[in-house]
């Protein structure tokens, strides 16, 4: 590679000044709608210019990177620098959940909720060390390619090709479905028509150049996103930490936090609204006992309430009240059992806060073991699956170097940790700003971000004066977790532009990764299916078509099922990495760490470590119906937990019952561990 | 081709470093969760309790700064075995 006339040096010095210019064009949009805002442009049209312009300018990064030669559509043409890759590693690896959800969790799960930042950075240690030097000295194009060379034949690239589609398929039904969302919100489309603008970007971007014109759209988004998350914290850590890197400082705020949260949990108020709420619940699971009972009685409670009013010339408000209890009474028993599932549910709101920095709070021992137990379980599946997901190891195929790539990982990270190490400030500085303006504000006065929010979107805010007493207590406030970025902003008292910023970010999070799991889904279609097994000998122009076609395919398949909104988003993104982590993993790293490991092995092995996995999803979680008692009280999002070790324990066992690996795959094995073989005369890497 | 003694023995130390490198990671993580409450209730760090700043931030640095120690080290190990891909300009 040194011999061609391609300078890296050159090559990076050019492309630092491309994405230089960028980012000082960007921050000068951002001042001209800043300046437009305050000469009266409406929101709407802002939200339309971020919208607009931010995906024109992916499409046209895509426009210009077009290709139809093989390596660049796969590769990149092995030539992004490793601080680029980086970039685009973080931009490809975080996705509307770390964007939007990560702040929301760790805001309303407090401490538990660090086992996902834990568990999405500490992965890539695992990738550092175990596989992606490895993976770029084999040089090929995706992952199945990896594992048919090393394990040989069609069998073990299939399942390569299943387990790959499964687990890129379910993670980019959350992101299509995230993009509709954000792109709803920023501009009041419908839906629907949110997911295909966005899809529209990312299919001009992946189609016209796949992992070349991807690979700068994500350098692109990177900086945008980053810009869009870091803005609202700085200004929000000014006001309440005095200094503007609050990642530093917010341990005070943390503590402060927590006498507030005594405070609150003391406050005879809210004792009092909590006690309402615990005595609906009770009230609602005593009728639950005796259904039918309960619902006669009731009936006949209302019923006989509005004629005492009647017979007793009540005021008028008063009779028309107790008509509507008449009118609004279930109609049968079935429809009051459904009312009183809900009553019963406000259990959940008759509890005093949960102290913010305590790990696995519980009632007792026990209750802490079990929470301590799936803390742990969810960050191994998030690390392990880190490790195992194809769209992020692919990125390194695309390095010009074993070192580079190394190189790579370190940059990856540190672009992901930016971001990951404020999302947690972020929480704590939110729920203080909220316990001491919103709290204890009169339900006339409250402050203007909250009275927004609650009359927009009542799913993200709801607040409703349970004791009648018109002041905010913290048990009348109900929260939905994407709250917490989406209105930073505004908390810190931002103009609109820095919100539209913000889901400028959020859509560029999930396009950039979006548009990563679909190359990686078409192009295990295209380049394992169908070029290495169907049809050797097609044409380099006939693979590329083919990889496009199957990419809007794959598109318009993803977004049809996003269309039906299945389940719970973080359940879903679990169940990815999951599932992954169980398949992959082993797999590949004993191919390159144990010469013995062969064919059967790792054919059992990917089929056993997936199988439990689904298996264990399958039963236990509610969503299917099963409901198995848990093993160890670990949830189905840790399925990964079980499914790795058997995976690692098979391919183990199977492979010292089975002939050892031939002289040739054993070659292959030495050939990768080296950077550099002086006279190994095997060539693994595709053009 | 037959793999001379020296390249079994960076293949070694490229383990011994993995092994290392990999035990470091091991005891910021799972250690450190293992033992969450004790550190919490035990001492502060810039005002945290000690198991939030680690899972908030500290187990996070130390993963960055790992990689970045093993590239270099496997920058190192390369030259002085011989087995780098030469200077990509």
């Amino acid at each position: 590679m040194t011999t061609d006339t391609f300078s890296h040096s050159a090559f990076f010095q050019q492309l630092k000044k491309y994405y230089t210019f960028y980012t000082g064009g960007f921050l000068l949009f951002l001042f001209a709608l800043a300046i437009a805002e305050q000469m009266g442009m409406s929101r709407a049209w802002i939200g339309y210019w971020f919208l607009f312009a931010t995906i024109a300018l992916y499409a046209g990064i895509g426009w210009m990177s077009r290709t139809m030669d093989v390596a660049e559509y796969y590769v990149a043409g092995r030539r992004v620098p490793a601080f680029f890759n980086g970039m685009a590693t973080g931009a490809d690896w975080m996705s509307a959940a770390s964007f939007i959800g990560m702040a929301g969790t760790l805001f309303l799960s407090g401490f538990d909720g660090l086992a996902w930042v834990m568990g999405w950075t500490g992965g890539f240690c695992l990738v550092a060390l175990f596989l992606a030097p490895y993976l770029r000295k084999f040089g090929q194009f995706t992952i199945p390619d990896f594992l048919a060379e090393r394990y040989g034949g069609n069998i073990v690239r299939s399942i390569g090709v299943i387990a790959a589609i499964t687990c890129s398929f379910v993670y980019v039904v959350a992101q299509i479905y995230g993009v509709g969302l954000i792109v709803s919100r920023m501009t009041g489309l419908e839906f629907g028509v949110g997911v295909f603008v966005g899809l529209g970007g990312i299919l001009v971007c992946a189609m016209l150049g796949g992992m070349r014109a991807v690979t700068w759209t994500q350098v692109a988004q990177y900086i945008v996103l980053i810009i869009a998350y870091l803005t609202p914290v700085v200004w929000l850590g000014i006001k309440h930490t005095g200094i503007p890197i609050p990642q530093i400082a917010y341990g005070y705020t943390l503590q402060k936090l927590g006498e507030v949260e005594k405070k609150i949990t003391n406050d005879p108020k809210e004792q009092e609204v909590r006690k309402i709420f615990a005595d609906r619940a009770a009230a609602g699971k005593a009728a639950l006992a005796t259904p039918d009972q309960s619902y006669t009685d009731g009936k006949a409670r209302v019923a006989q309430n509005l004629t005492d009013l009647k017979a007793a010339n009540a005021p008028a408000d008063q009779v028309a009240a107790a008509e509507k209890a008449v009118a609004a009474y279930p109609a049968n028993v079935d429809a009051a059992k459904v009312q009183w599932k809900k009553e019963t549910a406000l259990a959940a709101r008759a509890a005093p806060p949960k102290p913010h920095g305590e790990a696995f709070p519980g009632k007792d021992d026990a209750a802490r073991d079990t929470a301590r137990l799936n803390f742990i379980g969810i960050v191994f599946c998030m690390m392990f699956g880190t490790a195992a997901l194809p769209h992020i190891l692919m990125r390194y195929y695309t390095t010009p170097s074993v070192q580079q790539a190394r190189v790579s990982v370190f940059w990856s990270l540190f672009f992901i940790f930016l971001l990951y190490f404020t999302a947690p400030c972020l929480a704590v500085l939110a729920k203080y700003d909220m316990f001491t303006n919103l709290v204890g504000s009169s339900f006339a006065t409250l402050p203007a971000w909250a009275a927004a929010w609650a009359k927009v979107d009542p799913s993200l805010l709801n607040i409703t004066d349970i004791n009648h007493d018109g002041i905010v207590q913290w048990a009348e406030v109900v929260i939905g977790g994407d709250l917490i970025v989406l209105a930073t902003p505004e908390i810190a008292g931002l103009p609109y532009v820095v919100s539209g910023l913000v889901a400028a970010g959020g859509l560029a999070a999930a396009l950039s990764t979006a548009d990563g799991l679909l190359l990686t889904i078409a192009n295990a279609l295209a380049h394992d299916l169908y070029y290495k097994m169907i049809d050797p000998t097609a044409t380099t122009a006939r693979r590329v078509t083919i990889s496009k076609v199957l990419l809007v395919c794959a598109a318009i398949t993803a977004a049809y099922v996003t269309s039906l909104k299945p389940g719970d988003i973080l359940f879903l993104v679990g169940a990815a990495f999951s599932l992954g982590a169980s398949s992959f993993f082993p797999a590949l790293v004993m191919g390159v760490f144990w010469k013995r490991a062969n064919k059967w092995g790792a054919i059992c092995g990917m089929v056993v470590g997936l199988g439990l996995c689904a298996y264990y999803m399958y039963t236990r979680y509610p969503f299917f119906g099963v409901n198995m008692p848990l093993w160890f009280g670990l949830s189905p999002v840790s399925a990964g937990m079980f499914g790795l070790p058997a995976s690692m324990l098979t391919i183990f066992i199977v492979s010292l019952l089975t002939p050892e690996p031939s002289r040739q795959v054993q070659e292959l094995v030495e050939h990768v561990r080296y950077p550099n073989l002086v006279g190994d005369t095997m060539n693994t890497q595709a053009a | 081709m037959e793999l001379t003694a020296k390249h079994e023995e960076y293949w070694h130390r490229n383990l011994k470093i993995t092994s290392i490198l990999l035990l470091v990671w091991f005891i910021v993580t799972f250690v450190e969760i293992w033992f969450a409450r004790d550190l919490n209730s035990s001492m502060t760090f810039l005002g945290f309790p000690l198991a939030f700043y680690m899972s908030a931030q500290g187990s996070l640095i130390i993963y960055v700064v790992l990689i970045g120690v093993y590239a270099l080290l496997m920058r190192k190990l390369d030259l002085e075995y011989n087995v780098d891909e030469g200077d990509l300009e």
